[in-house]
């Protein structure tokens, strides 16, 4: 089935992604429904597929990052769109001008998206609640980076099947600090998985509980029982704010290593939305093993964020069609 | 000889222990027994007649940052707000931290407010918690009280030496009671929603350890302390069990904060982000409890206005604060009097008479030989809050419905709102 006649009789009207905690489960499906697509298309004979052919997708990122602009790009270049990078260190936020004056400029020069990436909490959604066009978020502080989300459960959808019901994850790392934790929690509970949290008690606050998951501070029963075991990042600089003590105790108590790999059921797979501290939370002999989906996971956001794209596109033209 | 009878209003006065229907009589700028002849009339009825507000916490901005406030739009949005008098804060651009400042300010007030204005000092020089600001100059140009708000000082020594050192000009120390080390990152209260929203949490306890200090430092020096903007229950309860002591020591609430709670930054409206933060409903509940029973004496606004641009922000970036005079009145009367938590007559005693007595000033009284400062208000008007005085509109509750409202104002007898 080609993507131009995908449709299902559901029409797609949301103009921006901000978070993973609204989307609805029929929405969920059409993303999935459409990756699926977009990945098999992409993968049989590499060529672009023409959806944002003629628009300009600007990528606007306040904080460093690699891999996520680069898997938007990637995604941009497949659906035939041009793609315009700001950084940070290049963009006029250093010269004082506000993140409203960024955006409406960028809208001014008839960008067609904006991706978004920022280090408070909330700018995605402001951003989105100013300009016209569709604004996906790459990362909001501590809050949301709902395409990782989507495609972890994409991921989590392809290894495991399409039933969430009874699947156990288990997120192990710095939940405090991560928006990746908290869009998976938001689509993993709307899917029907259960959800646990485990790390270093500093880390895992038991708020986290009001956000209908479980919270442990014991590595071995987390993961034990888990069919998926997503690993973050340790960031280096949480040490400093007081966090934990340092990394080599991270590794001894928290890491997943060749002495706890037995811990994991037959089947569990491992995920890490990268970039990974190699001896930190994961070992090597882990991450290259047959249960890491983390090569998986990276292929797949292109899709994912190729179906995002293409469908908050196709609202704002539906709307200026009316 | 100028005069005033004002007949009918529902006359509320704790200082007097009074509430009923009656006339009252302004001659010369003062409450009097009776009216000169030539007296203006007015006709409140179905009106409350009470003493003036008066706000121990505001920040009119001036000098230094006259595009957020200035004292004659602070003060005409006091006056507004049913405000007699207000004690402004000392974190102008220059700090009201030198005897040249405090004199500019002095000028300014005397040229330009429309209510009265008490100065704060600071503390500190700079409001950098090093070193004692000159506060016996200060205190010879008439400031009232001395703080360092919005910048806690953190050094317990420091803070006992100000009291024990302020007392001697008969002046005591305001506090923000903020433990910095556990507020680097905070945007707001530490708990569910921070979590949710990944807001840098400012816990609780950031309040609750400052409040503890500045309550042991003050038994001990026995000087007075006055706890700003209190938001935690545990606080409440630190306070009350240190006024049971005997301890000297007196707390305000916002309005905000015996209203509002942390789910309002679901939307992350920087409108609702203030300092300290928005708190758990149980703290709300805790610290209307505090008012009710008297552990609590004094609301205050801690009117903090900011303009659209600084407000319309990515949450982080936005600055802490809400404007606050207008507001008050209304709010608080929902939120404790028509909510049956407390009576006018005491909503009275927390915006009027314990503020001036905890402020040493004639105000908070309708007592003959006063000087004629009160407000007439009307309990069950209902009104949109979609124009404000103040040079900004930094606030939760602005285009929003409100109901009790402030109708008239008057200082010294003289009308300074409405008509």
């Amino acid at each position: 089935m080609a993507a131009k006649e995908f449709s299902g009789g559901f029409s797609w009207a949301r103009k921006d992604l901000t978070c993973t905690e609204d989307l609805s489960l029929r929405e969920v499906d059409e993303i999935f429904s459409l990756a699926d697509i977009f990945k098999a298309e992409v993968k049989k004979d590499r060529t672009k597929l023409p959806y944002l052919s003629g628009k300009t997708v600007v990528n606007l990122f306040f904080e460093p990052s690699t891999r996520t602009r680069t898997a938007f790009e990637m995604a941009a270049h497949k659906l035939g769109a041009d793609v315009i990078s700001f950084s940070s260190s290049i963009s006029s936020s250093v010269k004082g001008e506000t993140l409203k004056d960024t955006a409406r400029n960028i809208e001014a020069l008839m960008a067609d998206m904006i991706i978004v990436r920022h280090s408070s909490s909330g700018a995605a959604k402001y951003l989105a609640d100013r300009v016209g066009i569709p604004v996906i978020n790459a990362g909001d502080g501590a809050h949301a980076h709902p395409t990782q989300a989507l495609l972890d459960a994409f991921t989590m959808r392809e290894r495991l099947g399409p039933d969430f019901k009874g699947r156990k994850v288990t997120i192990l790392g710095d939940i405090l600090f991560s928006r990746v934790a908290r869009s998976n929690i938001h689509l993993l509970n709307k899917l029907g998985a259960k959800v646990t949290l485990a790390g270093p008690s500093t880390l895992v606050p038991p708020e986290f509980e009001k956000m209908g998951v479980e919270v442990s501070c014991d590595l071995a029963k987390a993961v034990s029982d888990a069919d998926v075991v997503m690993l973050l990042r340790i960031q280096h600089e949480r040490q400093s704010s007081a966090h934990f003590p340092s990394i080599s105790e991270y590794a001894n108590i928290f890491g997943l290593d060749r002495r706890r790999a037995h811990l994991l059921k037959p089947g569990a797979i491992i995920m890490h939305p990268g970039p990974i501290n190699r001896g930190v939370e994961l070992d090597s002999f882990l991450a290259d093993s047959g249960r890491s989906v983390i090569l998986n996971q990276v292929t797949n956001g292109v899709a994912v964020r190729m179906a995002v794209m293409k469908l908050c596109m196709g609202a704002t033209l539906g709307r200026l069609a009316k | 000889m100028n005069g005033l009878k004002i007949r009918n209003a529902r006359v509320v006065d704790p200082s007097q222990d009074l509430d009923c229907v009656r006339d009252v009589f302004v001659r010369d700028g003062v409450f009097a027994d009776s009216a000169p002849d030539s007296a203006v009339e007015i006709d409140a009825g179905g009106l409350a007649l009470v003493p003036g507000f008066v706000d121990m916490h505001a920040h009119l901005r001036e000098p230094g940052q006259t595009s957020k406030e200035c004292v004659a739009t602070a003060t005409a949005a006091a006056a507004a707000g049913g405000f007699t008098s207000v004690m402004a804060m000392p974190n102008t651009v220059p700090a009201a931290d030198s005897p040249a400042t405090v004199r500019l300010i002095n000028d300014i007030i005397a040229e330009s407010a429309k209510v009265r204005v008490y100065q704060s000092g600071c503390i500190t020089e700079g409001r950098r918690g090093e070193k004692l600001a000159p506060i016996g100059s200060l205190a010879k140009l008439g400031v009232k009280a001395i703080t360092d708000d919005g910048s806690c000082v953190q050094s317990a020594e420091l803070m006992r030496n100000a009291m024990v050192y302020a007392k001697m000009f008969g002046l005591f120390v305001m506090d923000h009671c903020q433990e910095a080390t556990l507020t680097r990152a905070g945007q707001m209260h530490e708990g569910e929603w921070s979590v949710r929203l990944g807001l840098g949490g400012w816990p609780a306890a950031a309040e609750d350890i400052i409040v503890s200090r500045d309550v042991i430092l003050a038994h001990y020096a026995k000087c007075h302390i006055h706890l700003q903007h209190i938001s935690s229950a545990l606080s409440v309860d630190i306070i009350r069990g240190a006024k049971k002591r005997g301890t000297s020591v007196s707390a305000e609430a916002t309005p905000h904060h015996l209203s509002l709670s942390d789910e309002c930054l679901a939307g992350y409206d920087t409108n609702y982000k203030m300092c300290p933060p928005l708190r758990s409903r149980q703290d709300v509940e805790a610290l209307i409890g505090g008012v009710a029973d008297g552990t609590i004496e004094v609301i205050a606004t801690d009117h903090a206005p900011h303009t659209d641009t600084e407000k319309d922000m990515a949450f982080d970036a936005a600055p802490f604060g809400i404007t606050g005079f207008e507001t008050a009145f209304s709010v608080c009367h929902g939120a404790l009097v028509r909510s049956g938590r407390i009576s006018l007559m005491k909503l009275v005693e927390l915006m009027s008479t314990n503020p001036a007595r905890i402020l040493g000033v004639d105000a908070g009284t309708l007592r003959a030989g006063s000087p004629a400062d009160f407000a007439l208000v009307d309990e069950s008007a209902e009104w949109v809050y979609d124009s404000t005085r103040s040079r900004s509109s930094n606030s939760p509750w602005f285009g929003k419905t409100l109901r009790g409202k402030v109708v008239r104002t008057f200082v010294g007898g003289k009308s300074v709102f409405g008509d």
